[in-house]
């Protein structure tokens, strides 16, 4: 168990190697990564904003339903859900959602590539697969996924300030003091550099675990598995390791 | 052309091929033939760079291609086609993008050059108004076709074809044939095919290479297959019903 641990590691930073070496042409590869900075971007937008809406709706409710007392102000019902939604919720918890979704694309597409031997077909080519394939993708989720939390983070915020506006739990302008009450942009910076690095563990585990498949459908799916529960696995690691840095 | 000297490959303490001695002539097709499980495959993975055998030599116009600098084997590939046993055609890309990619590539041709080779390729396997479909849209003979066309794109010297006949039906398999030896024919190339299609056999095989459970068990061509006194061949040509008929008469 062990020893598979440690041959697993020690494939994936030769995989990283592999994927980190000059594109054959330039234009290919930007070529591919607008591709793919499209299909992940556009495509998870719809799933990344009713979630965060969601989300955002939650968190203000529950957060108002907590604090109902005359000694806290009512402006701290803004203060905790952004501080929540910005630190911790949307980096994490739609990275984990962006896993699911784009983690499972990356590894399907690249596994079904595997099992028909189109990997086999660029590396007779004399195209180096890994880079080909799988640094597009990298690239493009480095890119893409803090745009994404960017955008949920807006949504997370819509989303609790129409639960206020719905049920006057709190008013709208107490709320919006509070989203507004000692705003760092320093929290920001943490959100996104987290976010970074869970793109980056997503797209390269994803992609590994696609490209590494040796076998047929069954694999394809134990593979599609095994990259999620990596992933998000090194995410939640990460997660406690960069707030431990940082804040 | 390409030969072979002593190759043997293991995978993990098996071992799949016993020192394997032959040599792909050029400007012809040469068969590597043998029963399911016996190290076709494996021999093919190794000539194109797949796999490397633990042993031997594998020798391009006296090129040792497994102890080229990297730099030296993309070369080399560049020379390469290959048909997949599944054609492998890239399911994210049209016909048309599949036939241009490896163009897309290794050459600098403007566009319109790079068009008109596409259609050459694509007419020359009888391939016309498929451009703009997906491979999933094609029929098993039409996709075949399409690799073909792929593979010959940047006019390859060495074209490779792993059971180009698999899963088609005889007279597709007739038409495969007749295009992978007019091909070879055509442009000069070392064509190598992997097959245990016995039509194949006795219809385009040049230069025959039998190999019997990981050793090369005979070698000869077309005019003496039928007549070899080798037992291991003659069971695995004459295995069915409508061959034995056939041996009967010979």
């Amino acid at each position: 168990m062990i020893e598979h641990f440690f041959i697993t590691v020690g494939d994936y930073f030769i995989f990283l190697k592999k994927v980190f070496s000059k594109p054959d042409k330039w234009n290919i590869f930007f070529k591919k990564l607008i591709f793919e900075m499209d299909a992940m971007g556009v495509g998870s937008m719809l799933i990344v904003s009713i979630v965060s809406l969601a989300m955002g709706s939650v968190i203000t409710m529950q957060t108002a339903m907590q604090i109902e007392s005359s000694w806290i102000p009512s402006w701290t019902v803004g203060f905790v859900s952004r501080t929540s939604i910005v630190m911790e919720l949307c980096p994490t918890i739609i990275s984990l959602l962006l896993v699911g979704n784009l983690g499972s694309r990356i590894t399907a597409e690249i596994g079904s590539m595997r099992v028909t031997e189109q990997i086999d077909a660029l590396e007779v080519m004399g195209i180096n697969p890994a880079s080909y394939l799988v640094l597009p993708k990298i690239v493009a989720s480095v890119i893409v996924n803090p745009v994404l939390i960017i955008f949920s983070i807006f949504f997370a915020i819509v989303g609790g300030y129409a639960t206020i506006a719905m049920t006057g739990c709190v008013t709208t302008y107490d709320f919006m003091d509070g989203l507004t009450y000692c705003f760092r942009v320093y929290d920001v910076v943490y959100a996104l550099v987290k976010t970074f690095f869970f793109a980056f563990v997503m797209s390269s585990v994803a992609s590994f675990y696609g490209y590494k498949i040796d076998g047929g459908a069954l694999e394809l799916g134990k593979a599609n598995t095994q990259g999620i529960v990596v992933s998000s696995f090194i995410i939640l690691i990460l997660n406690v390791l960069i707030t431990q840095i940082m804040l | 052309m390409i030969e072979l000297n002593n190759v043997s490959k293991f995978f993990g303490d098996k071992q799949v091929l016993f020192d394997i001695n032959t040599e792909f002539i050029e400007g012809k097709v040469n068969l590597i033939i043998g029963r399911s499980g016996s190290g076709k495959t494996v021999l093919m993975k190794c000539l194109v760079g797949l796999l490397s055998p633990e042993e031997g030599t594998v020798l391009y116009n006296n090129r040792n291609f497994h102890h080229l600098a990297s730099a030296e084997q993309q070369k080399l590939r560049a020379e390469m086609g290959m048909v997949f046993q599944g054609s492998a055609l890239f399911d994210s890309m049209t016909i048309h993008e599949n036939v241009m990619f490896p163009l897309d590539m290794f050459t600098n041709l403007s566009n319109e050059e790079k068009l008109d080779r596409v259609n050459f390729c694509l007419q020359r396997v009888d391939l016309e108004n498929v451009n703009r479909l997906y491979p999933a849209e094609l029929s098993g003979g039409m996709k075949k076709r399409a690799a073909i066309a792929r593979a010959i794109a940047c006019n390859p010297k060495y074209l490779f074809c792993d059971e180009p006949n698999s899963g088609l039906d005889p007279k597709t398999s007739l038409v495969i044939d007749e295009l992978i030896i007019d091909i070879t024919h055509e442009f000069g190339i070392t064509t190598v095919v992997n097959t245990h299609d016995l039509n194949s056999v006795i219809t385009i095989g040049e230069t025959i290479s039998f190999i019997y459970e990981g050793h090369l068990e005979w070698r000869g061509d077309k005019d003496n297959v039928l007549t070899s006194d080798n037992e291991n061949l003659n069971n695995f040509i004459f295995a069915q019903p409508l061959t034995q008929r056939l041996r009967q008469t010979l």
